[in-house]
């Protein structure tokens, strides 16, 4: 029991990194119907550049909490911003002069864009991957293990706490932006047609750009929790992080975000059980097999609404 | 009644180059300009090199590169472009060249070792003769590949994993069964088009995108399969030793018996190398000759009609689950040949040889040379694989110039760069080239 606790918690944190990502996928295939292959290299871009700050900051364990707390707020709006400046630049680059081209023409940008700017960075920023010390350590101990001390020691660490605060803090504010805001009533509109919504004065252009951005600044969200949770980045997390997160917006439904963030939750307990309970090899392919099955037997997946073939 | 004062064209490409450079400037200040290394004597300690000249460079580059497009190519009305293309042949005159070029290629393909040979000896041509079959084991998976993706418009980013299938097919037929290249080759080629089929049985529903994330991820199901099942396919340590071709039964050894001593010639390691490269040439040209003759049947009509667009296919009553079926299992039979090869030349094979990037780089090569283009595919593979293995020093941005490539001609001409294949049945002749969904946006 102490056990499934401790993977419960271990999975409930993976999942809120998985959701965050996946809700660029989401809100992209949403509006514009591709899949935005190269949001994963967008996400380990973030995760850069918020390492990058971190160590030019000299930001370490021992920065007394109240200006480590600072340091980390900057860090994490350096982060978003300039993170969310590639997520523009690749949208103008190889997504907007593509809009109206055949279907399969964005989808091969996108794989191109995500293998330029995987290899970009190993060029940039060599291959070897990049530890860093933790910097918020400490937790608390749910369970002590029994008294002679062979239970199971559950750890709920300060840093599991903030990457799940912080998530949920994001998400709520994120859906009040897309519920209560022009923006958000603008990219609902793109969202169920965009011809239509042009011709109301909507501009298109600009609410799929801010879709990007948006997408991308919550990628280096991610991206800034995934380097303090594991520890170390590299030019490649980006494939594996991105093919997972899109996993999670399909099994929640794509094109919804709470959607998103439920199947990002599902996908992190999966993976986390699996590496826990069977083998640790195999978690990969349990999280690409529920992929395939969710597809085929329920393409409009948990909360989606299913697609119309309209000609 | 111009009221409105247009800027000059000066003014407003100077603009843009400028935006272009503040761009630049924002996106390269931390991911060039500040590199993270780990420091080698203080324990695993980071710290920043910062390279400003090299994101001033990129800066200028960027500005310059703007400033000359925006000049002379994008804003201008009688651009220089448009100057040259008239000079350029018209496409029908393109056309012919391409016609003369394939029996040129052939010849030179044919020609090429015996050529090499009479240059360089036999010590010097074996490493041209070795990029040759690197080269056209591309092509012959460029061809493949292209069955499903330029042919049939199933966009397929799990290619490599046929390739794995083929090789480990050999490679544990012979290693478990003693079975020989030549009874292993239509084995692994039929069961490649078996996992094509197993495949493509459930995910024949899928829409285009959703097709490629399947057929991604199952490309790395396979990889990791192949990496843990230590017990079998030997995991990460691969498969050792596995026997190479023979020619109708002669061993290219040394000595009594081998294919040197039948034909009463002095032994040679080249002539396994001759002889590997003409084996990939035939079967790169037997996958060329089947593609095209599949073509102009029934079937191949079939699969250009389901890219061009699936409703209407399906309106017209033709079978699309067969018809992506066929093309699957085809592309995949044809992938599982190249990786037999693949395993027989090497002699060794890992799950190292299958990733991700292999899958890219074919596709790269198909999307370079013109999605549905035989020809397109040779060139791209002749200038990609073979043109990097003469730059080696550049070898780390292969991939980026990969990447890039594959992006700009997209952009640039979405039909592929080499040459465009229409719809080998159209109505008009305005409507060539035209597809549905360029209808649908009303370009029509």
């Amino acid at each position: 029991m102490d056990y499934f606790l401790q993977q419960l918690i271990n999975g409930v944190t993976l999942g809120s990194i998985y959701g965050l990502i996946a809700i660029g996928y989401t809100m992209v295939y949403g509006i514009i119907g591709m899949i935005n292959f190269a949001h994963g290299d967008i996400f380990m871009i973030g995760s850069f550049i918020a390492l990058i700050m971190i160590v030019a900051l000299g930001i370490t364990a021992a920065t007394p909490l109240l200006l480590l707390i600072a340091a980390l707020v900057l860090v994490l709006v350096i982060a978003m911003a300039l993170t969310a400046f590639w997520g523009w630049t690749v949208e103008r680059i190889a997504y907007r002069p593509l809009r109206g081209s055949f279907r399969l023409a964005p989808l091969i940008t996108a794989i191109g864009a995500s293998i330029a700017l995987q290899n970009f960075v190993q060029i940039s920023q060599g291959a070897r991957n990049k530890p860093l010390q933790p910097l918020v350590q400490g937790g608390f101990q749910l369970t002590d293990g029994g008294a002679d001390g062979s239970g199971f020691v559950v750890q709920l660490s300060y840093m599991q706490i903030l990457i799940i605060v912080s998530t949920v803090v994001l998400m709520l504010g994120f859906t009040f932006l897309i519920n209560h805001t022009s923006l958000g009533r603008s990219q609902r509109a793109c969202e169920q047609d965009r011809k239509m919504a042009a011709l109301v004065g909507v501009n298109v252009d600009r609410t799929i750009s801010l879709t990007f951005v948006m997408g991308a600044a919550l990628a280096a969200v991610a991206g800034l929790m995934f380097l303090m949770y594991y520890g170390v980045v590299d030019f490649f997390i980006g494939f594996v992080a991105g093919v997972k997160a899109f996993t999670a917006a399909v099994l929640g439904g794509i094109g919804s975000l709470p959607g998103a963030m439920l199947g990002g939750l599902l996908i992190g307990l999966i993976e986390t059980f699996w590496s826990g309970y069977f083998s640790v090899e195999y978690k990969d392919v349990a999280a690409f097999s529920i992929l395939a099955i969710v597809l085929i037997f329920m393409p409009e997946g948990l909360l989606g609404k299913p697609e119309v073939e309209k000609v | 009644m111009q009221a409105v004062k247009k800027p000059s064209l000066l003014e407003s490409s100077l603009k843009d180059a400028a935006g272009g450079a503040l761009v630049t400037l924002a996106l390269a200040a931390v991911m060039i300009g500040m590199k993270v290394d780990v420091a080698s004597g203080r324990g695993a300690e980071l710290f920043i090199e910062y390279r400003w000249f090299a994101v001033a460079m990129a800066v200028v580059v960027v500005f310059a590169g703007r400033l000359v497009m925006n000049l002379f190519f994008w804003r201008t009305d009688n651009s220089v472009a448009a100057a040259v293309s008239g000079l350029m042949p018209k496409s029908k005159a393109g056309s012919g060249l391409g016609a003369a070029l394939k029996p040129l290629l052939l010849i030179v393909a044919i020609a090429l070792p015996f050529a090499l040979m009479f240059w360089l000896g036999a010590r010097g041509s074996r490493q041209y003769i070795d990029l040759a079959i690197l080269v056209t084991t591309y092509v012959m998976l460029g061809w493949g590949l292209n069955i499903v993706v330029g042919l049939a418009g199933l966009l397929d980013l799990g290619y490599v994993a046929f390739y794995a299938v083929g090789a480990y097919s050999y490679a544990l037929l012979a290693q478990y069964f003693g079975f020989s290249f030549w009874i292993c080759l239509p084995l692994a080629g039929i069961l490649a088009a078996f996992w094509g089929i197993i495949l493509g049985f459930p995910v024949l529903r899928l829409r285009g995108d959703y097709l490629a994330i399947v057929t991604l991820a199952f490309g790395e199901i396979i990889r990791v399969v192949l990496l843990n099942w230590y017990e079998f396919t030997g995991g990460p340590d691969g498969i050792s030793g596995i026997p190479r071709p023979t020619f109708f039964g002669l061993e290219f050894t040394r000595g009594e018996g081998g294919f040197a001593d039948f034909f009463g010639l002095d032994y040679s390691s080249i002539h396994r190398i001759i002889f590997l490269y003409y084996l990939i040439l035939i079967m790169a040209l037997m996958t060329n000759f089947v593609t095209m003759r599949l073509r102009r049947m029934p079937i191949g009509r079939a699969w250009e009609a389901l890219r061009e667009d699936e409703i209407a296919c399906r309106s017209l009553g033709i079978n699309t689950t067969n018809t992506k079926l066929t093309a699957f299992a085809l592309g995949a039979m044809f992938g599982g040949f190249a990786g037999s090869f693949f395993a027989t030349r090497q002699g060794f094979i890992s799950p190292e040889s299958f990733t991700f990037i292999e899958s890219a780089v074919i596709l790269a090569i198909v999307v370079l040379g013109g999605l549905g283009s035989q020809i397109g595919v040779v060139i791209a593979s002749i200038f990609m694989i073979g043109g990097f293995e003469f730059f080696r020093e550049f070898e780390e941005y292969r991939m980026l110039v990969f990447g890039l490539l594959m992006v700009v001609i997209m952009v640039w001409k979405p039909r592929g760069l080499v040459s465009t294949r229409a719809p080998s049945v159209s109505l008009s002749k305005s409507a060539k080239g035209i597809s549905a969904d360029l209808v649908q946006e009303g370009h029509g």
